[in-house]
């Protein structure tokens, strides 16, 4: 280089020497400068996600790659979406089994006796001054009720009566499923209301055989008849589904 | 101490400025670091062994920027831009090596 006239020779130098400000000295500083300086820039321009520095082959080779990982990913996209779609569907269908088991619970639960029920029914009210009633004839009027599509039915609003119910005679009372019930007689059915008037009010149905027995029987249709005496339901012992 | 008071204000200036490389100049800066890095770690290993030279420092600084950057420029023109770099990169950092280890050799005598 011609910027270093100063005679430095041959021989070795120490690091004292480096001390001394020489043009030479000077002139390794700018170059030292200078590639600090490159550095600085190239390191600073790695960070920016610039593709205008990169040779075509490269920029091909970055695009083939780029492609497969597209590619993989709509793959993976695809894979994914089934996977959703298919645990929706599964979802869907298994809220709908569920609200289909609810409502056959609920109804259920009526049949059976352990939830409360509410609708349109009558209200049949059986004084008998005489008693003269028995527990047959209590049956027969819930059979005759049934008949005529009673659905829910309860007897002094504390017996209600469902399947395993039973009726007995029990010095001069009459149980039902082991509850006493007292005179008068107060029958509350929910069912077509409508119906059940007929059905019971019939000749020769359940007024007429009450008259019989010098009891009477008054028949209220109403709007709204309101079941909440729920029947004792105990496990079955022995009988177990088949299914 | 005038050389890390110029690597100093390179950095700073590198910080300062923040400038672009230029698009023509993009493939050849890191090549030419490369090169001088290893004009560079030479001169610490003259100057370990008592033998720096600047006048050498300064020519071999120079010339193997220059020659570095006309290879990667010339593999370019020849369409084998990318292995002649990488070819560069290769000789250079075994050059770097090789003088990191006498250095170190000289310093830990190991």
């Amino acid at each position: 280089m011609p910027e270093s006239p100063e005679p430095q020779g041959p021989e070795p130098q120490g690091w004292r020497q480096l001390l001394r400000p020489t043009v030479s000295q000077l002139v390794v500083a700018l170059l030292i400068g200078g590639l600090a300086f490159a550095i600085t820039v190239q390191v600073n321009d790695e960070g920016t996600e610039d593709y205008s520095g990169v040779r075509g082959e490269e920029l091909v080779e970055l695009l083939k790659s780029l492609d497969v990982a597209n590619e993989r990913l709509s793959t993976q996209i695809d894979d994914l979406t089934t996977t959703r779609n298919g645990l929706l569907s599964s979802t869907r269908r298994s809220e709908r089994a569920e609200q289909q088991a609810k409502e056959r619970a609920e109804e259920l639960a009526i049949l059976a006796g352990t939830a409360g029920a509410t609708g349109s029914g009558i209200e049949i009210v059986v004084n008998d001054p005489d008693e003269k009633t028995y527990a047959a004839d209590l049956l027969d009027a819930i059979e005759e009720l049934r008949d005529a599509g009673a659905e829910a039915i309860v007897i002094n609003g504390v017996a209600r009566v469902v399947a395993q119910t039973y009726f007995l005679d029990d010095e001069g009372q009459i149980r039902v499923g082991g509850r006493g019930i007292k005179r008068p007689y107060r029958i509350e059915a929910i069912g077509d209301s409508h119906d059940l008037a007929e059905a019971v009010s019939i000749r020769g149905g359940l007024t007429d055989r009450f008259a019989n027995r010098g009891a009477s029987a008054s028949v209220t249709q109403k709007k709204k008849v309101t079941i909440t005496a729920l029947a004792d339901v105990k496990d079955p012992e022995y009988a177990r589904p088949t299914s | 101490m005038i050389p890390v008071i110029g690597l100093a204000l390179g950095v700073i200036a590198g910080l300062v400025f923040q400038p672009t490389v230029p698009t023509n100049l993009q493939p050849y800066l890191p090549i030419a670091i490369v090169a001088a890095l290893d004009a560079v770690i030479g001169a610490l290993r003259a100057l370990g062994e008592r033998r720096f030279n600047d006048r050498v420092f300064v020519v071999s600084f120079i010339s193997n920027v220059v020659i570095a950057a006309f290879m990667v420029y010339l593999g370019d023109q020849l369409g084998v831009g990318a292995q002649l770099s990488t070819g560069v990169v290769v000789v250079l950092g075994i050059r770097i090596f090789a003088n990191a280890a006498a250095i170190r050799r000289r310093i830990f005598h190991a």
